[in-house]
């Protein structure tokens, strides 16, 4: 039988309470339609940060589906994340008007400044890389972004000073 | 300007003209002004024949006549049909959707409107990448406006029409794009796409009749109805008609969106309009359609850019993304960035795409390490059209393709990497070498200091040796020595 988030003692639960409530808003927002998973799932990883398994429970458990299926939903989109991302995420932007650009040596000078691989967060929490699929900025490519701030036409020398700017 | 002549704005009219957050100003250019007649003087039959008439096709990629996708529609009888607008722009190197969502919203709603109209539907769904933030917010004001002023909710323009806009929210899947998969999206499951027939017109979103139709068909429409369907007609080629809006990237002078008539051709985009190569450099190749395109080259430049033109050279017209190459650029490595954007996105549901894709890429990647035998081009080559012919959607029917067309206009460079063991264009890291010229060499220690895994050494004064096994490629030492001592081989 599965295991309903109802069944654990609350110790088992890592996740504040505060933002469980606020989940379970969105949820009652949508009527806890199965078919509005997507909507709730941007939702919960604006909560959250992220999906970790205990979320993709709980997300299961308001919208009445099984957390298989909420599973594979969150493992099917490339936006939603199971791993917590840095306090200044990173993105270099991937697509072909950025890679035919040097978007690729961009991203390998972030790699090699920062110590980490693509998908990866620093150990101190607060950079983490990843490669985004085109943002549409394809006047300005390579672009990267951190957080919600674009930077155009970078350069691998630009790198630097734009990791300095979060520190 | 040359830049500017050969352009005319149809999709993009209102761009840049109008303030996008206030639908007054769209109203002044005649905003919503096709959809108040279309209501109170047309029947949906004569809508229907004026789209049909005016041989407007599919701007997502497809070419599907669209008129005649609308009245598929509206032949299907249920109690609730579905106006979807396709907003999950993912093909890398195009960004005309956004612009429009962006820059003239309501364009789209009047549009779905009339589209609802015409179709019997009563409700429209966009589905939009999250990607596009700003878009979101741009149409987000725009519906609250447009229901505000009566131009959408019930019984529009006095008449018994009713019709509303919701939005939906992609999540970074490339294949969504296709109509089924993005209904299943739309469904809160995984955005697998289905074998079509049934056609989401008469099976779609919840299993209703569903009009799906991107972003730059659905701004033609209001056009074509105030300014009629002889006029729209009169624009393009005999098969495609009106203008196409294009995203111009990569190696050319002037980067942007453009909107050109159909049969324009490829020279007249890159080098009158697009002010020709960066830097001076030789045009090589350019790539249309996306991941599912192909790269075209100089022998193709003038041939006039239509639906079927571009599928005859052997690429397509896809969104309308434009990635011009230059002789720096290496075309088994883009057909091989293009693989591994394939096998990344491909949905996994069937096996031609999802097995064949990926050993495409591994033998592209062999190509490039040098590894690579006569063999495996023979195999790459049986592979990419076994790809081709047996995937279910159109995500693995178009994938191989840019690997068929390099390996058709650009065989001599497959051959060399793999006879040779060379990359002409100097791009392939494992086939090149970074070598000190020891008589331009002072000396002067600068690249062995910015080498970051000391592959270089010599002494002060002395000519400098780099270590090629232990060498990663970066090109770090080139780009600092003062004295050109440095090249690649």
């Amino acid at each position: 039988m599965t295991k309903h988030l109802k069944d654990y003692n609350m110790a088992d639960i890592k996740l504040p309470e505060n933002k469980i409530q606020e989940l379970k808003d969105v949820c009652a927002s949508f009527n806890h339609d199965s078919g509005d998973l997507i909507h709730v799932l941007h939702a919960a990883q604006n909560i959250f940060g992220y999906l970790p398994a205990e979320v993709q429970e709980l997300v299961a458990n308001e919208l009445n589906v099984s957390v298989a299926h909420v599973y594979g939903v969150v493992t099917f989109y490339s936006f939603f994340s199971m791993i917590p991302k840095g306090k200044h995420p990173i993105s270099v932007c991937m697509g072909t008007a950025c890679y035919v650009r040097g978007a690729e040596k961009v991203l390998d000078e972030f790699k090699r400044l920062l110590s980490v691989k693509v998908g990866e967060t620093t150990p101190d929490g607060s950079f983490s890389v990843s490669c985004l699929r085109c943002v549409g900025a394809c006047g300005l490519a390579p672009v990267v972004t951190v957080g919600e701030k674009v930077y155009g036409r970078v350069s691998p020398e630009d790198v630097k000073g734009i990791i300095a700017e979060y520190k | 300007m040359v830049k500017y002549k050969k352009q005319i704005r149809i999709a993009l009219r209102n761009c840049g003209f109008i303030n996008p957050e206030n639908v007054d100003e769209y109203i002044v250019r005649e905003g919503y002004a096709a959809l108040g007649n279309a209501l109170t003087n047309m029947t949906p039959e004569e809508v229907i024949d004026v789209i049909k008439n005016s041989g407007l096709r599919g701007r997502g990629g497809g070419g599907f006549p669209t008129g005649l996708k609308w009245e598929l529609t509206r032949k299907v009888d249920a109690d609730q049909k579905y106006v979807v607008c396709n907003a999950d722009e993912g093909d890398p190197g195009a960004f005309m959707d956004r612009s429009i969502l962006e820059g003239d919203p309501h364009t789209v709603l009047e549009a779905m409107a009339i589209n609802g109209y015409c179709t019997g539907a009563s409700k429209g769904l966009i589905y939009i990448r999250a990607e596009y933030p700003l878009a979101i917010k741009r149409l987000k004001i725009a519906i609250d406006q447009a229901r505000e002023y009566g131009l959408l909710g019930e019984d529009i323009f006095g008449t018994n029409f009713s019709f509303d806009v919701e939005l939906r929210y992609g999540a970074g899947a490339f294949v969504c794009g296709e109509e089924t998969a993005l209904i299943h999206s739309m469904e809160g499951l995984r955005g697998e796409p289905t074998v079509k027939p049934p056609f989401p017109s008469e099976s779609g979103y919840k299993g209703m009749p569903t009009n799906v139709n991107n972003v730059e068909t659905y701004a033609n429409i209001p056009v074509i109805l105030l300014k009629g369907a002889d006029w729209f007609s009169s624009i393009g080629t005999e098969k495609s008609k009106g203008t196409k809006v294009f995203a111009l990237a990569g190696k050319v002078n002037n980067v942007g969106l453009i909107e050109v008539p159909m049969g324009t051709t490829l020279r007249e985009v890159i080098f009158d309009i697009g002010g020709g190569i960066k830097d001076g450099k030789k045009f090589k190749a350019v790539q249309t359609g996306g991941p599912s395109g192909g790269c075209l080259t100089e022998n193709h430049l003038d041939i006039s850019i239509d639906y079927d033109n571009l599928i005859a050279s052997g690429s397509m017209m896809g969104s309308g993304g434009m990635i011009v190459m230059d002789e720096d650029d290496c075309m088994v490595s883009m057909a091989k960035f293009y693989l591994d954007f394939t096998v990344e996105e491909s949905c996994g549901k069937c096996s031609p795409c999802r097995i064949g894709n990926k050993r495409l890429y591994e033998m592209l990647d062999t190509i490039t390490q040098g590894k690579g035998t006569l063999e495996d081009l023979s195999k790459l080559r049986n592979l990419a059209n076994v790809v081709k012919d047996t995937s279910l959607c159109g995500l693995g029917q178009t994938s191989p393709n840019p690997v068929l067309s390099t390996m058709d206009n650009f065989l001599d460079e497959y051959m060399a990497h793999v006879k040779d063991g060379k990359c002409p264009s100097g791009q392939c890291k494992a086939l090149m070498s970074y070598i000190i010229n020891a008589d331009a060499c002072v000396g002067c220690t600068l690249c062995a200091r910015v080498c970051p895994v000391d592959a270089i050494s010599g002494e002060k004064k002395m000519a400098h040796l780099i270590d090629d096994d232990a060498c990663i490629k970066c090109g770090a030492c080139m780009d600092k020595c003062k004295f050109g001592a440095i090249f690649i081989q």
